[in-house]
């Protein structure tokens, strides 16, 4: 019994922690300039993410310049090129929470746990990427540019 | 709130009768590779087509205190059940709520036959529920127009078009506005629920229209509703009454 509640509060004080983790970010003209961490990330391990189906799940909607992959969706614009489109506070911004751009969008929402419905308690609290992350994610999307780069690190 | 919307007044323009050749819907059959498709329609290939032999088995075979079969009061299932999945979920007078098919073959079970309920997703309902079905195969959808159903049908469309789960999607936004376009390697169909219970693929076994909701529903992260839930319910009669006109397949096999 008691340790069932010592387990129950755990787990409580594990999503609040959760809850702490998310960065105050400033949405300014269309973007969030800064970085949630602080840094740069890393565009390789950003690339690891976008690729990774259960990880990212990018690929699920987005297609992208990735000829080994198969299986890439068609449901949202291309990743090719996007580091031309738009520059890291842009991508930021689509990436924390899209709504904010386009309040009907599909894109989920990356980097936001409230004001979801239903969500299930595996993933309850948590967002769908954490800070480095998301950054990681960024760093690599701004090499996917419309000059022909492939989206391979250099 | 414009998707509510939109798919109330869409409610409202759909046919009562048969398809026409203009009518943008699709049944999820025209989404699938040939092979599919095929297995479907040859009843010597389509798994579900084995569920369907238990639930004729089960029919006529008596069972419960009151000593008897779905036959002894119903007859001939290709009589008496013909046209009656294209019906439900329908109204059940008692209660003044609707009810599925599934809760009224447990209803009867446990009121006329008094037998032991059966459970949902288990291997009887199925079986009895695709036999039932299989009388409306080729007729079509045909919701009960009743006043009472509204507000149910109404929670329907609102559940539809309500964002759900991590991802954070609503039904729509798949199956209305990007059907037909590739979710990863799978095309997204249009969430018609004129097969069920089906023999999916994926899962190599005959399963109903409220697992199949389910599966999309931990997809999107969120928790599922519970099988025979209100929700479900209305959900489910959101969608005959979006699919009204349309082919009933039962059993149909997806991918």
């Amino acid at each position: 019994m008691l340790r069932g509640i010592a387990l129950a509060l755990s787990l409580i004080f594990a999503d609040a922690a959760h809850a702490q983790d998310l960065r105050p970010y400033k949405i300014e003209n269309g973007a969030i300039n800064l970085s949630l961490t602080g840094k740069p990330g890393d565009p390789a391990r950003g690339r690891q993410i976008v690729l990774e189906r259960q990880k990212g799940i990018c690929l699920l909607c987005h297609s992208g310049p990735f000829p080994e992959e198969r299986f890439q969706g068609d449901l949202a614009p291309s990743l090719a090129g996007v580091g031309s489109r738009m520059n890291a506070g842009e991508i930021r911004l689509r990436m924390v929470d899209g709504t904010k751009v386009n309040p009907d969008t599909i894109m989920p929402p990356y980097y936001r746990i409230e004001g979801l419905n239903r969500v299930a308690p595996n993933f309850r609290g948590k967002p769908l990427l954490n800070a480095d992350e998301i950054e990681d994610v960024i760093a690599f999307l701004l090499t996917l540019r419309e000059d022909g780069a492939t989206g391979q690190s250099k | 709130m414009g998707w509510l919307a939109l798919a109330l007044s869409l409610l409202s323009v759909w046919p009562a009768q048969a398809q026409t050749p203009q009518d943008p819907r699709k049944s999820g059959f025209a989404y699938m590779g040939r092979d599919t498709q095929a297995m479907q329609q040859d009843d010597l290939a389509n798994p579900a087509m084995l569920t369907v032999l238990e639930g004729e088995a089960l029919w006529t075979t008596p069972t419960g205190k009151a000593g008897k079969s779905c036959a002894s009061c119903h007859g001939e299932a290709r009589e008496s059940m013909k046209g009656v999945a294209a019906r439900y979920p329908s109204l059940d007078e008692a209660s003044g709520k609707p009810i599925d098919l599934s809760g009224r073959i447990a209803q009867c079970r446990e009121t006329r036959m008094e037998a032991a309920p059966l459970v949902r997703e288990g291997r009887d309902m199925l079986a009895l529920s695709a036999f039932v079905g299989l009388q409306s195969r080729g007729m079509p959808v045909a919701p009960p127009q009743d006043e009472r159903l509204r507000p149910f049908r109404e929670e329907g469309a609102r559940l539809y078009t309500a964002r759900m789960g991590q991802l954070n999607f609503t039904c729509a936004q798949c199956h209305d506005a990007n059907a037909g376009q590739k979710l990863g390697a799978a095309p997204i169909p249009q969430a018609h629920p004129n097969a069920y219970p089906i023999y999916r693929l994926e899962w190599q076994s005959t399963g109903s229209l409220q697992r199949r909701l389910r599966n999309c529903m931990v997809g999107t992260r969120a928790e599922p509703f519970s099988y025979g839930s209100a929700e479900f319910i209305a959900l489910e009669l959101f969608l005959m009454e979006r699919a009204k006109g349309m082919t009933i397949e039962t059993p149909g096999v997806r991918p």
